[in-house]
């Protein structure tokens, strides 16, 4: 009965949708009040429908449903209560209503929030949302309903797969998706101008604070994926330029350069054309995303539904999506030029600077991505692309991206002055110098982790002088905590972001000087590495609540010290019939110790041991990273002034 | 600055920048793209020594044996076949969860003088049923296996099946 509520609310909400694409659009269009103002409360109403919908998807989970046919593949009654939830959304079904419950959440923020923007531009943006959403809907309840039932019920479910058993997995599809989904908001923003035929100051001011959120739960999902993949999957790597990473990549990539240009609109009334063509990609890039993880035409490690029918609905919406929006930008764009007139070397040209790296390191892996679909069908050529192609193509681009990103912010708006800015930098590439060459004399002859080094210590030291320029710290320093106090929170939020960058750079140089061991050890034989003395000392078996297991015990010794002991595991599921690694880590913040637990044989067991310097601070700047998104979100001028084209009119 | 001259700024940058992405992309592709290869389509054509490629098949059923590789590493021999022919695989590294044998395999190496493969990746996927779409193709090339007949019929009798009209 639950089930069939759920379908039901799907389908509401899908007519719900449709309503609230097709009437504030027609409203706006024919400046009809009363139309307009049926935006807000419809994108409510299919707010209260979708959600219903997930709850009943929840509440099958929750009490182990086996009438219905996604529990039965997805889940098992002896799994802990956080991964049947996570089992939810951890399937093609389930995680295309938790797409769109994001979808129709942010729908319901710019209904909630957006009470100040003008009547005519926010029944558009909901609007467009509406259109969104109706395709989606549409897409789940013509071929992937989530409440399909099965008759007669079997006796329980099938399990989900081991490896996506974990907290880290848990997360990491909702962080995902409200990356994915947040750029539909600013798609919808874009596609709005377009229709109104302005972009103005207060428009940048709506855009910039939401691709900021999306882009920075997009770092944290990515990040979140990364890390999973880095201790669960147990390769002892954390990306892999697999297809489906780089989908979620060419979002991340647009999302950044966005979210700068977004700022130019803003302060500058600039490069508006530019930021509206960049929306549009941002959410056509999230939508390929889709599309590629759904339909089955890549080979990855992720192993969706690989049903044609579905990734050629998808295909179509993306078409008709990203195709719509495109032409709407060729027929309007022109009557958005913009005002603000820039020097090229100026803060607005760094900017452009900045937008054309992204875009040309977007371009790079796109290609990279989809060039084997394409010489499939082409020449029936099997190719693959892989890590070394995206490194060679990728790092020239990378290099003047960061040597630029310190230098950025020291500019002025309008007309710069290069020397004065790299006369205030002297120190930070001085650093940069001597860190390159500090990772030569330690660690020997490494060019990339030598650069990487070089490249933290620019953007961390950088960010620290961007700061300590803007406080005068060094001018007028009685009054630098003042003026630190005084110091709008965006300015903080992007040097933060920006030394998050740095330190992910320090993290991937440090696993550049990676070492790893292949070793067959029997029990009490040790080996060396890295400067640590590894010892086996048992191999035995353990029982956990859904699985068992072969547990090796490593001890890790520094001389005679015991620094840890590490217990790799080989788990066994009876429900699924699945093995899983199950890798050790030891990390204190420097360095992390991971073992991993091959087959056994002669009584000892295969071990792969791998020293990875630095390896947690990757994931550590990814978090840095948002969190200077999440600072600069709550800055003032976003808090109080976002509607300022009221504002302006009123009295201060 | 007038308004012609920053548009020319622009373009020109908006140029520089395309035009370095494509040299890149081609050039890193000229060394980086990674063919795949069936077991037969290297007895057909050698391929090139020390390039890298992808070998797929199914891992041939009883060949699996774990031996220790020259430099004292353990390593783990199989052999991959797509019914036609059969290639040795040595690989030093942990097997992932789902190699198994008689199971769809696909592998990343270069040949060896002696014409056996040395992996340096074994790829698996996360499902057991799962069949990677060049291995199902290069056995369907091999005339071994129609897909459209059902499921790929067991790999202990790949290499001693009768070669159904030659």
């Amino acid at each position: 009965m639950i089930g069939e509520l759920g379908h039901f609310a799907l389908a509401l909400g899908c007519i719900l949708a449709l309503a609230q694409a097709i009437l504030p659009l027609i409203g706006a269009h024919r400046r009809d009040a009363r139309l307009m103002a049926l935006a807000s409360p419809l994108a409510g109403a299919q707010l209260i429908a979708i959600a219903s919908a997930f709850g009943a998807l929840l509440w099958a989970f929750a009490v182990n449903d086996t009438t219905v046919s996604n529990v039965v593949l997805n889940s098992h009654s002896q799994k802990p209560l956080l991964y049947k939830f996570s089992g939810a959304w951890g399937n093609h079904e389930g995680s295309m209503v938790l797409w769109v419950l994001i979808l129709a959440l942010c729908g319901g923020a710019v209904a909630g929030f957006g009470r100040d923007l003008p009547s005519a531009l926010q029944a558009r943006v909901i609007g467009i949302l509406g259109l969104i959403a109706a395709g989606f809907l549409g897409f789940i309840i013509f071929t992937s309903n989530p409440f399909e039932r099965v008759w007669p019920p079997p006796m329980d479910g099938q399990g989900l797969n081991p490896i996506l058993q974990d907290p880290g997995l848990a997360f990491h599809p909702p962080m995902l998706y409200l990356g994915y989904v947040g750029y539909a908001v600013t798609f919808a923003f874009a596609v709005a101008a377009l229709l109104e035929g302005r972009v103005d100051a207060a428009w940048g001011r709506w855009v910039r604070p939401w691709s900021l959120a999306a882009w920075s739960f997009l770092t944290l999902g990515i990040a979140l994926g990364s890390w999973w993949a880095y201790y669960e999957l147990g390769w002892g790597g954390y990306w892999f330029w697999d297809p489906v990473e780089n989908a979620s990549l060419l979002p991340w990539l647009i999302g950044a350069a966005l979210l700068h240009s977004a700022i130019v609109v803003e302060k500058r009334e600039s490069l508006k054309i530019w930021t509206v063509l960049l929306a549009i990609l941002a959410f056509g890039m999230s939508l390929l995303g889709t599309f590629l993880v759904r339909s089955g035409v890549l080979n990855s490690v992720h192993a969706f539904a690989n049903d044609p029918a579905r990734g050629v609905f998808i295909l179509a919406l993306l078409m008709a999506y990203v195709a719509g929006a495109l032409a709407l930008f060729a027929w309007r764009a022109p009557k958005l030029g913009g005002t603000g007139i820039f020097a090229p070397l100026s803060r607005e040209g760094g900017l452009v600077l900045n937008n054309l790296l992204l875009c040309s390191i977007a371009a790079v892996v796109l290609v990279g991505t989809l060039w084997p679909m394409f010489a499939d069908i082409l020449f029936g050529a099997k190719i693959s692309v892989g890590a070394p192609f995206f490194n060679a193509a990728t790092a020239p681009l990378a290099i003047p991206l960061v040597a630029a990103m310190a230098l950025g912010p020291m500019l002025a708006w309008k007309r710069a002055d290069l020397a004065g800015a790299l006369q205030r930098l002297w120190w930070v590439g001085a650093l940069a110098v001597a860190s390159a060459f500090l990772t030569l004399l330690v660690a020997g002859y490494h060019v990339w982790p030598a650069l990487g080094f070089a490249a933290a210590a620019w953007l961390i030291f950088g960010a620290a002088a961007d700061i300590l320029d803007r406080i005068a710290a060094f001018r007028r320093p009685s009054q630098a905590w003042n003026r630190a106090r005084g110091l709008p929170r965006a300015a903080w939020g992007g040097a933060i972001a920006h030394a998050g960058v740095g330190v992910m750079f320090a993290g991937l140089a440090g696993m550049g000087l990676a070492t790893d061991a292949l070793v067959a050890l029997k029990p009490g034989e040790a080996t060396r590495l890295a400067g640590y003395e590894w010892r086996l000392e048992r191999i035995r078996d353990v029982q956990g609540p859904n699985w068992s297991a072969r547990r090796a015990t490593v001890t890790v010794l520094d001389g005679a010290r015991v620094v840890t002991v590490l217990e790799p595991e080989k788990r066994f599921f009876p429900v699924g019939r699945m093995n899983t690694t199950e890798a050790a880590i030891h990390t204190n913040a420097l360095r992390d110790l991971y073992a991993v637990l091959g087959d056994e044989r002669d009584g000892g067991g295969v071990l792969r041991l791998h020293h990875n310097p630095l390896a947690p601070w990757i994931w550590f700047g990814a978090v840095i990273m948002a969190l200077g998104g999440g600072l600069s979100l709550s800055d003032r001028r976003v808090r109080v002034s976002a509607p300022s084209r009221k504002a302006a009119t009123a009295p201060a | 600055m007038t308004r012609k001259k920053r548009r020319l700024y622009i373009l020109l940058l908006c140029g520089l920048g395309l035009g370095s992405a494509t040299a890149l992309t081609l050039t890193a592709f000229q060394d980086n793209l990674v063919f795949f290869r069936s077991p037969s389509d290297i007895m057909r054509e050698a391929p090139p020594a020390n390039r890298a490629f992808r070998l797929g098949g199914l891992v041939e059923a009883g060949s699996l044996e774990r031996a220790t590789g020259a430099d004292g590493k353990p390593t783990a021999n199989f052999r991959v076949t797509d019914g036609a022919h059969a290639i040795r695989v040595s690989y030093a590294g942990v097997l992932p969860d789902l190699f198994r044998e008689g199971q769809g395999v696909v592998t990343l190496g270069t040949m060896l003088p002696d014409g056996s493969f040395r992996a340096s990746e074994v790829l698996a996927r996360h499902d057991e049923t799962y069949m990677p779409p060049e291995v199902a193709d290069a056995l369907k090339r091999a005339g071994h296996w129609n897909p459209a007949q059902g499921a790929a019929p067991p790999p202990a009798e790949w290499n001693t099946a009768p070669r159904r009209g030659g």
